[in-house]
């Protein structure tokens, strides 16, 4: 059983606040550069970038990041994840990186991305956007801009369905985990 | 996801899905290499050891570096400083070196069947540098890589192998690669260095460079192997450059966009001339620089292998 918790409008709104959020944060565009986690976080990123052009006029860089080189669970026997490209073309110096993900749960994936982004250069702050923030850290992290916070059981599944991966867009919850 | 062995001996044991995922993954690895800091921590605290029993300055360093950029240690061993020169057996060495748990063996050899022999002894997984003239299996993947990232796709090619075929271990480990991802392939070289049995590899047989060349994608000359020449197959070399060395003039029926790939190292003007090396259809370079890519992609899915099945 899966039950929707934000539908394709929801969700436009909720990346039209976080566009606000961040041109609010950090007094306008010129300084920032979008970092969208593979996968779904490309398209956020991608999202978030237009957006900011309608509001400012102004095209933000705009980077992809692929975090499985940098995984800590790459050697405890899981399937290696597919590798894809890492495209980070500007440099990070004297920006401010905004990291884009669709889900944060236990934070190892940001930790990861944070860590790659490291070794791109020195950005002058690193901030995060998620459009769903469900709980369960296990790491010292927390986002800058959510979209909605779900507080969930450990056990369930939240999946965020884009338009540009899956062909619609709306966040549904399992209820039943497999 | 993995690829179908745990060894990489000889392309004639990679399936066409595993060619595909080998280079769709050294792909995502070149950007890795244009870095400021060119390194990842994904291989931190495994261990390679290259085990090289032959002279090599490219194949040991990129294999070196592909494992230091995903911060494994690596570890090089050759064999004028090795305790074979007191007498080890191969296999002894091979157990000593088992004994300190790495993660993979590099194994380059003069013997054809030297690393497939030591992966009958020893449970790591090993991967076959070059071994006499038998095979070069990750040559021959980055000469793919090479050839895909020029032309998009691989299936439906020409490619024409000029040189010495007969003691070529890159010929044989690219002649099957190519066929298994649908390249058609021609051998060309003066019929003492192509041995009559190539005809039943499928692969057509020329003896007329200029002919030869004439509607392929991609030429692949070979190094004549010096070292290797001593049994009189060729009267002399001067003989043989002029014949098959590819120059300017032997390239005036061949195609505009014509790819020009060699393994190295090159014997400029005997089988290569230097205007066409330095040309800007030859990818001599390029394919060094694939070569890390390449290794860093076996490593990585080699040790994801491994890991696969843990306790």
């Amino acid at each position: 059983m899966q039950s929707t918790l934000l539908n394709a409008k929801d969700i436009s709104r909720a990346i039209s606040r976080i566009s606000h959020e961040i041109l609010e944060r950090n007094q306008g565009a010129g300084n920032i550069a979008l970092v969208g986690i593979r996968t779904r976080g490309v398209a956020l990123s991608q999202r978030l970038r237009d957006k900011i052009k309608d509001i400012e006029s102004l095209t933000v860089d705009h980077g992809v990041l692929d975090i499985t080189l940098y995984r800590d669970d790459l050697t405890q026997g899981l399937q290696k994840p597919e590798l894809k490209k890492t495209e980070i073309l500007f440099g990070l110096e004297n920006k401010h990186i905004v990291l884009c993900d669709d889900v944060l749960f236990t934070g190892r994936t940001i930790r990861a991305a944070i860590d790659a982004l490291m070794d791109f250069g020195r950005p002058t702050s690193v901030q995060l956007a998620v459009l769903i923030d469900r709980g369960h850290r296990e790491l010292p992290i927390r986002p800058d801009y959510v979209g909605k916070n779900i507080p969930t059981a450990k056990s369930k599944r939240i999946q965020v369905l884009l338009n540009e991966e899956d062909g619609e867009d709306k966040v549904v919850i399992q209820e039943h985990s497999n | 996801m993995l690829l179908s062995n745990q060894n990489i001996l000889s392309t004639k044991e990679l399936t066409k899905q595993d060619i595909e995922q080998i280079l769709d993954t050294a792909d995502s690895f070149k950007e890795i290499s244009t870095r400021v800091i060119k390194k990842v921590p994904t291989l931190r605290g495994k261990t390679i050891i290259n085990l090289f029993f032959e002279p090599s300055t490219r194949t040991r360093t990129s294999f070196e570096i592909a494992g230091k950029r995903l911060s494994a240690d690596v570890i090089n061993i050759s064999g004028s400083s090795s305790s074979t020169t007191k007498g080890e057996s191969l296999i002894d060495t091979a157990r000593n070196l088992e004994a300190m748990n790495p993660d993979i063996l590099v194994v380059r050899h003069k013997y054809s069947g030297a690393p497939a022999l030591l992966s009958k002894f020893v449970d790591s997984p090993i991967i076959n540098a070059g071994d006499g003239s038998h095979e070069h299996p990750s040559q021959a993947l980055l000469d793919l890589l090479t050839i895909r990232s020029q032309k998009g796709e691989l299936e439906g090619l020409k490619v024409a192998i000029v040189g010495d075929i007969r003691h070529s271990r890159v010929a044989r480990s690219n002649i099957q690669a190519m066929q298994t991802m649908g390249i058609k392939v021609c051998v060309v070289g003066p019929p003492p260095l192509i041995p009559v049995e190539f005809k039943y590899l499928g692969v057509e047989v020329s003896h007329n460079l200029r002919e030869a060349i004439k509607d392929v994608d991609v030429v692949m000359v070979l190094r004549i192997q010096l070292e290797r020449q001593k049994q009189g197959l060729l009267s002399s070399l001067r003989e043989y450059s002029n014949y098959f060395c590819l120059t300017q003039e032997s390239l005036d029926k061949a195609r505009n966009d014509i790819l020009i790939i060699h393994p190295g190292p090159v014997n400029r003007g005997i089988e290569i001339s230097l205007d066409v090396m330095e040309s800007k259809h030859s990818l001599i370079l390029n394919q060094v620089t694939n070569g890390v890519a390449i290794r860093m992609a076996l490593f990585y899915l080699l040790l994801g292998e491994k890991n696969a099945n843990p306790n």
